[in-house]
């Protein structure tokens, strides 16, 4: 007996949502059929792999399960001899044009040829002949172009021109010379690039993979005459949590801050601190430009691509950007200011690592100084490795160091989209009335998903209006009645991966949009269990203003928590 | 350029302007006035008309200038002629038209003198230019060494002169798509009407239905003529059924095909039949924009249709309501950019969008989904440009033009070694023997026919034993070859046919977009596998095995690549090699296990030999020799070693006596 | 430059549609694509550099660098093919020197390799500096060259 919306796969009644594909509905089946350029998510399918070839009943042609509709009645076989034969052919080909430098790989452990190749049995190398021999590309501090490992899935282009809305590479020369770079020979770095680094999240080989700055973390580790401190971004232990079952992100970051002091990190702080930190200067900025005329709307400055994205694509906007460092800048400035009076470092040099979700964090690292490193969440695993230590087994909870340990809820949310929005609201309610807010401190209105979250509230007799965006391919809707002078939006939230840090591009490789949404969930749950809800009244800030900062935007905060842009459209020849 | 006589209004009662555009327009060009009866008015539009068909007053004289013809010097005996009828002080006019299909015995200058048939002249060049129009003009004798044939009846005095469509190159052919080419001048919108043009378009747009007209050309049995012979009378009720409001129309005329040029030809020869072909697709389907999309190795294609497109504009063929309907339609040229893939459709849809030509998986067809999303319908030109026909004969008509139960006519270009070069117009379902022989003429003297390749990089070689096959789709498919657009060409004993599959591989694999695996890498693979057994493995024990292992892979790749790409190209890659595996595999067994080339093509596996009888003795070919394949001491004879030979010919251009030669088994028998 | 902002100004519609329409045009005025014109292109159109650069490569009639004086192409059609017209472009290959992008050092020469010029009544041909030339073999593609060099171009079969 068959159901309504149902086809069978390999003899098995799947159910399917009108609309979706075959390879969609199997995968919610639990049969996964290979495939290494469909996406699961976002793009629309091109069906240029050809590995997900099924054998449709009644079709002569065997037919790509990216692209087939799932309709009722269908008779699918995803791994008949007949396709396993072509399926297995195809990668033969694939490898017949790929390095053979496997062991010495920095996938080798997840990379997803080597996993067809395997799941395929394919043994020896028959085709031999000719492989490409295109130059790498090491000219950024945040990624690593290797073309000769790239199948050509074209997620990457996919991802960047239509998710982000950048295409800074794409397709270049035609049949066997095909290559994805940047235009013209350039490397990465004197194009448009603003290395989010989706492109290396969905790659399924190393063609693209962040700059690594695992051995010169080791390196530092090893250095008698280093102190080594970490900061931890708050998307990462909310990721983190996924395969070491921690009860909540808390206890996730304890366990982490275990690990890394027994690998040998002399501190570790939060940087959620900062984030309330920069709660403290960017709401303080935000009523001083609402009071004063502008510019407006102000956006967030802590997502380093889409900083990148105004200075490369949009400099006319750079007045619009908040001034404030992000936090990940704004704790490296304290740590390496502040920490030396707070602890005898015996002449020792301060090396001040962060783990971030992100990738553009490196450059931002290197274009801005005070973090010496950054690993990203991917990285964090190889770091571990190297000194043996599986996260999953670590059950002590440890500590964070004074005195940048403590991160309100409102902190905590940085590591989603609208979670800036939702603690700069929060905070914002005190600044202006003096009350905090009623109900519970939640925004809804800045919640959830989508894309873009347009809305106004009333703060103390003001109306202030607010927008937030995840995934800069998002922007027009935003910045197009800005160019004609036509926006009423105050304050703007942009983070420039989909649903913010959580999606960034150092995440790990397997994240879709139900990872995103639990990781999401995970962040208003840290918020809920933390008693201190606002970043107003976090006490290591207050303590900060009080021996230090004096008040938000005062001359040290200035020189310390503030920076500069720079037009960079002028850059490229 | 100048206004259309033809539609110019006969008194100030004629009512059309293109701006009030009236339906009887093109009924009264030849049977006007409509509109109101006046027998003056009758006698200049029947003169006009007369004029038309004609050509001109006065002398004329037609040279075929399509883009062979300009390859056979035409613009220089153009210029040419034009200065003898001054020098002389003759009155004659010179009108350019396209190709009558004959290459072989290109140019063709025709000359016709009032109240005397049109006669052609053939073979003519810059160089005996002067001869012809000295006979013509100077001494009156239209018989000379130069004539081919009469166009037309010219009563008894001009019997003895052999009808065109009587010659042995012409007789056996049908020319429905190429009636006009050659014949009237494809530059100006009057020599199309009057040869009766738009006479279909009038009579679909003003009498009959979409539906209808789907249906009638459906019932004709047209199937596509650039290769992949889709049903289109299927094809147009798709899009006419699918409900948006903008749809699209695009005439494929990126003729990509190496030995294919009839699209070229008709487009020079012919553009406003095709341009009514279009008008007629686009009324039946409901799109009210066109494109062609044209290569741009083809300018003069390009010339045509712009300069056609701008006259049927200005008359109100093109544009908004057209012949007083609600229909309105126009066409925008889009030049390919030189690739080959841009002729598969969805290749077409992605390049005139502004991408790169990579074509995209389906479902959704283009006639649901295709140009920006919307309906869209790809026609051939050759497709487009038999429509007219079938709307003003009538489906049964064109039925009855195939042999068997084939419908219509096909237009092959016959190219190679054969003795009638050209394009050739023959019913579908004729048989390739009739073709290659009664009107190619068979091979050229001294050799040999040894097989016909058919349908391009897509098709197949069929041999000599296979001739008795008709031309129709089913049937040369089943031979591992295809239809394709039309491209023939015929191989002697000099052709390697291992090389015939390295060079379309060779071409498939530059001209593969890149975008899926199979095609890519596999294309690469088996060139690279069919380039090592033209080559002799000399001193490399690994190469050796590999031309074994990749002899053996070739049937695997070729069926995975056939079974697993996206697009026709790579569906059809493997056709050449599995086609000549299937026929001429001893020659591949030759290449492989003995290293030797049948045919001597490849250089690779040539064979030198010296001639003792002549051979000094003098060590200079020893010393040329790269890989020391000679052995031979002073004053003794000389000996190649096969084994070691790279075949680079350096010992011939070193022997002072020329005793050193290529041997080739066929060459040597010939 | 102002090549290229004129012809840009000369489309009505600025949108990816136009994108290989312009890129032609402007081969067609300076002869090859410049990185500098291509830039403009993008930033006129909004297609991104490496989208309009990604197009440009994926076309055979697109060149990178100058032409030189003189512009041989070289027909690799079927029945060119039979007859020998590999031949006819190794030699040039050998005897030019050419570079990759097809330029003989001296840029004297460019040569670009044509699938099919459709006049293959009279193969192996090759078209110099618009010309057709047919029924070549190696001697008297060395006389054209030779020819061309001089200043003189006989029609010649």
């Amino acid at each position: 007996m068959s159901l309504v919306n149902s086809l069978s796969i390999d003899g098995k009644e799947v159910q399917f949502t009108p609309g979706e594909t075959v390879l969609s509905a199997a995968s919610r089946a639990g049969i996964e059929i290979p495939h290494l350029c469909a996406m699961d998510w976002a793009c629309k399918p091109e069906a240029a792999c050809r590995m997900c070839l099924v054998e449709l009943e009644g079709m002569p042609r065997l037919q790509t399960s990216c692209t087939l509709e799932a309709k009722d009645g269908q008779k699918v076989r995803t791994r008949s001899p007949r396709v396993q034969a072509v399926r297995r052919n195809i990668v033969e080909l694939l490898i017949a044009n790929h390095p053979g430098d496997c062991l010495t790989c920095a996938r080798n452990q997840n990379c997803e040829l080597a996993q067809v190749a395997s799941e395929l049995g394919v043994r020896e190398r028959r085709y031999r002949g000719l492989k490409k021999n295109h130059a790498l590309d090491l000219s950024s501090p945040a990624l690593v172009r290797d073309p000769n490992k790239c199948i050509l899935c074209g997620r990457c282009v996919a991802v960047c021109h239509q998710v982000q809305g950048v295409g800074a590479i794409d397709f270049i020369d035609r049949g066997i010379k095909t290559r994805v770079g940047p235009g013209f020979h350039d490397g990465i770095n004197v194009s448009n690039c603003i290395f989010c680094g989706q492109c290396t999240r969905v790659c399924p080989t190393a063609a693209l993979m962040e700059k690594s700055q695992v051995d010169a973390v080791v390196a530092a580790l090893a250095d008698p005459n280093a102190i080594v401190v970490a900061q931890i971004a708050p998307a990462v232990p909310a990721t983190l949590m996924e395969n070491a079952q921690a009860s909540s992100v808390r206890s996730m970051l304890l366990r982490l801050a275990t690990a890394l002091k027994r690998v040998g990190f002399g501190a570790v702080f939060d940087t959620g601190f900062a984030a309330d930190l920069t709660i403290m200067e960017e709401v303080s900025e935000l009523i001083r430009r609402v009071q004063t005329g502008g510019p407006l709307p102000m956006f967030t400055s802590c997502s380093p691509g889409w900083i990148q994205y105004v200075e490369k694509y949009r400099p006319d906007l750079i007045p619009h950007l908040s001034t404030c460092k992000s936090p990940q800048q704004m704790a490296a400035a304290l740590i390496k200011d502040v920490y030396p009076k707070h602890r005898d470092l015996g002449g020792k040099r301060l090396v001040c690592v962060s783990l971030m979700p992100c990738t553009a964090k490196k450059v931002e690292a290197s274009e801005l100084g005070d973090v010496d490193f950054v690993l990203t969440t991917r990285e964090i695993d190889e770091l571990l490795v190297r000194y043996g230590i599986d996260l999953n087994k670590v059950t002590e909870l440890g500590t964070l160091d004074a005195p940048f340990s403590s991160a309100s809820g409102a902190g905590r949310l940085f590591g989603g989209t609208g979670g800036v929005m939702e603690a700069a609201i929060r905070t914002a309610h005190k600044m202006l009335t003096g009350s905090e807010l009623a109900g519970g401190f939640k925004v809804e209105e800045a919640r959830g998903l989508e894309g873009i979250k347009c809305f106004s509230l009333d703060v103390g007799g003001t109306t202030l209006n607010f927008g937030i965006v995840n995934g800069l391919g998002r922007l027009k809707p935003i910045l197009d009645p800005l160019s004609k002078g036509a926006s009423n939006l105050h304050f703007i939230e942009v983070m420039t991966c989909p649903g913010g840090c959580i999606g960034g591009g150092g995440q790990p490789y397997d994240s879709d949009p139900e990872d995103i949404r639990v990781r999401l969930e995970r962040l208003y749950d840290a918020d809920r269990r933390s008693t201190l809800k606002v970043s107003h009244d976090n006490a290591e800030v207050q303590e900060i203003y009080a021996e230090m900062l004096g008040k938000p935007l005062g001359e040290i905060s200035h020189h310390l928590l503030h920076r500069s842009y720079v037009d960079r459209r002028a850059e490229e020849t | 350029m100048q206004a259309s006589n033809l539609i110019a209004a006969c008194c100030n009662r004629c009512t059309h302007r293109p701006g009030n555009p009236c339906r009887d327009l093109v009924r009264c060009l030849a049977e006007g006035p409509i509109c109101h009866s006046d027998d003056a008015c009758a006698k200049t539009r029947q003169e006009r008309m007369a004029n038309a068909r004609r050509g001109g007053q006065g002398t004329l004289i037609f040279v075929g200038a399509g883009t062979c013809g300009r390859a056979n010097g035409s613009t220089k005996v153009i210029a040419r002629i034009g200065a003898f009828l001054q020098e002389h002080k003759i009155s004659a006019e010179i009108v350019e038209v396209g190709c009558v299909g004959y290459c072989q015995r290109e140019l063709f200058v025709d000359v016709q003198k009032p109240g005397e048939p049109r006669l052609a002249y053939a073979d003519i060049n810059l160089g005996n230019i002067d001869q012809l129009l000295e006979a013509v003009f100077v001494r009156e004798e239209m018989r000379n060494g130069f004539l081919y044939g009469r166009h037309g009846d010219g009563g008894a005095a001009w019997a003895d002169i052999p009808e065109i469509n009587t010659t042995d190159f012409f007789k056996k052919q049908v020319k429905v798509v190429l009636r006009n080419a050659g014949i009237v001048d494809p530059r100006i919108l009057d020599a199309a009407l009057a040869a009766g043009a738009f006479a279909a378009a009038a009579k679909a747009v003003c009498t009959m239905t979409p539906e209808e007209v789907c249906n009638e050309v459906l019932a004709a049995g047209l199937r596509g003529r650039g290769g992949a012979g889709f049903p289109t009378g299927q094809k147009w009720n798709i899009a006419r059924q699918t409900p948006r409001a903008q749809k699209y129309l695009i005439c494929n005329a990126d003729e990509g095909d190496p030995g294919a040029f009839m699209d070229r030809a008709v487009l020079e020869s012919d553009p406003f039949f095709v341009i009514e072909g279009m008008l007629i697709a686009a009324y039946a389907i409901g799109a009210s924009k066109g494109y062609i999309y044209c290569r741009a190795e083809y300018p003069l294609a390009v010339e045509r249709l712009t300069s056609a497109i701008e006259q049927c504009r200005r008359v109100g063929l093109l544009g908004t309501n057209i012949l007083g309907s609600l229909f309105s339609f126009d066409i925008t040229i889009k030049q390919g950019a030189g690739a080959f893939v841009c002729g598969e459709e969805t290749a077409i849809l992605a390049s005139i969008e502004g991408g790169r030509g990579m074509p995209r998986p389906r479902p959704p067809y283009p006639a649901v989904s295709g140009l920006f999303g919307k309906p869209t319908v790809l026609n051939n030109v050759e497709t487009l440009a038999n429509v007219p026909v079938i709307i003003n004969r009538g489906a049964e008509y064109f039925q009855n033009l195939g042999l068997g139960k084939a419908a219509g006519t096909k237009v092959f270009a016959l190219s190679g070694a054969i003795r009638n070069t050209g394009l050739v117009e023959v019913p579908v379902g004729i048989k390739l023997r009739t073709i290659i022989y009664d009107i190619g003429g068979g091979a050229l003297p001294g050799h040999k026919f040894k097989a016909v390749q058919i349908g391009g990089p897509s098709g197949g070689c069929i041999p000599e034993q296979h001739l008795d096959t008709v031309t129709d789709y089913a049937d040369l498919i089943q031979l591992g070859a295809m239809m394709g657009s039309g491209g023939m060409v015929v191989m002697d004993e000099r052709t390697c046919m291992v090389d015939v599959a390295r060079y379309f591989m060779e071409f498939i694999r530059n001209e593969s977009c890149g975008k899926c695996t199979p095609c890519r890498e596999g294309t690469t693979r088996m060139l690279e596998i069919l380039t090592s057994i033209t080559e002799r493995p000399v001193g490399d024990e690994e190469r050796r095995l590999e031309r074994f292992r990749g002899v053996l892979h070739l049937q695997e790749l070729a069926s995975t690549v056939k079974e697993a790409s996206l697009c026709g190209l790579g569906q059809s890659a493997g056709n050449p090699v599995l086609s000549t595996l299937r026929f001429f595999r001893d020659e591949y067994e030759r290449h492989v296990i003995d290293q030797r080339c049948p045919s001597g093509e490849c250089q690779g596996l040539a064979v030198y030999e010296v001639d003792n009888a002549t051979c000094l003795g003098c060590l200079l070919c020893k010393k040329a020799c790269p890989s020391g394949a000679i052995v031979g001491e002073r004053k003794q004879a000389h000996y190649i070693l096969v084994d070691k030979c790279v075949g680079c010919g350096s010992c011939v251009t070193a022997c002072p006596k020329h005793s050193i030669h290529l041997v080739s088994e066929e060459r040597a028998c010939v | 430059m102002c090549q290229v902002d004129q012809i840009i100004a000369g489309h009505e519609e600025l949108g990816k549609e136009h994108l290989i329409p312009i890129l032609q045009e402007i081969q067609a005025k300076e002869g090859y694509l410049s990185q500098a014109a291509m830039n403009k292109v993008a930033d006129a159109t909004g297609v991104p550099q490496s989208r309009v650069y990604g197009v440009a490569t994926f076309y055979n009639q697109f060149r990178f660098a100058p032409k030189g004086t003189h512009v041989i192409e070289v027909c690799r059609g079927t029945a060119c093919h039979v007859k020998q017209s590999l031949k006819l472009a190794q030699h040039l290959t050998r005897k030019l020197n050419l570079k990759p992008n097809g330029n003989s050092p001296d840029n004297k020469f460019t040569i670009i390799t044509v699938a099919c010029l459709g006049a293959c009544s009279i193969a192996p041909v090759i078209k110099l500096d618009g010309e057709f030339y047919g029924h070549l073999d190696v001697e008297k593609l060395d006389r054209l060259l030779d020819e061309a060099v001089q200043g003189e171009s006989h029609a010649s079969k």
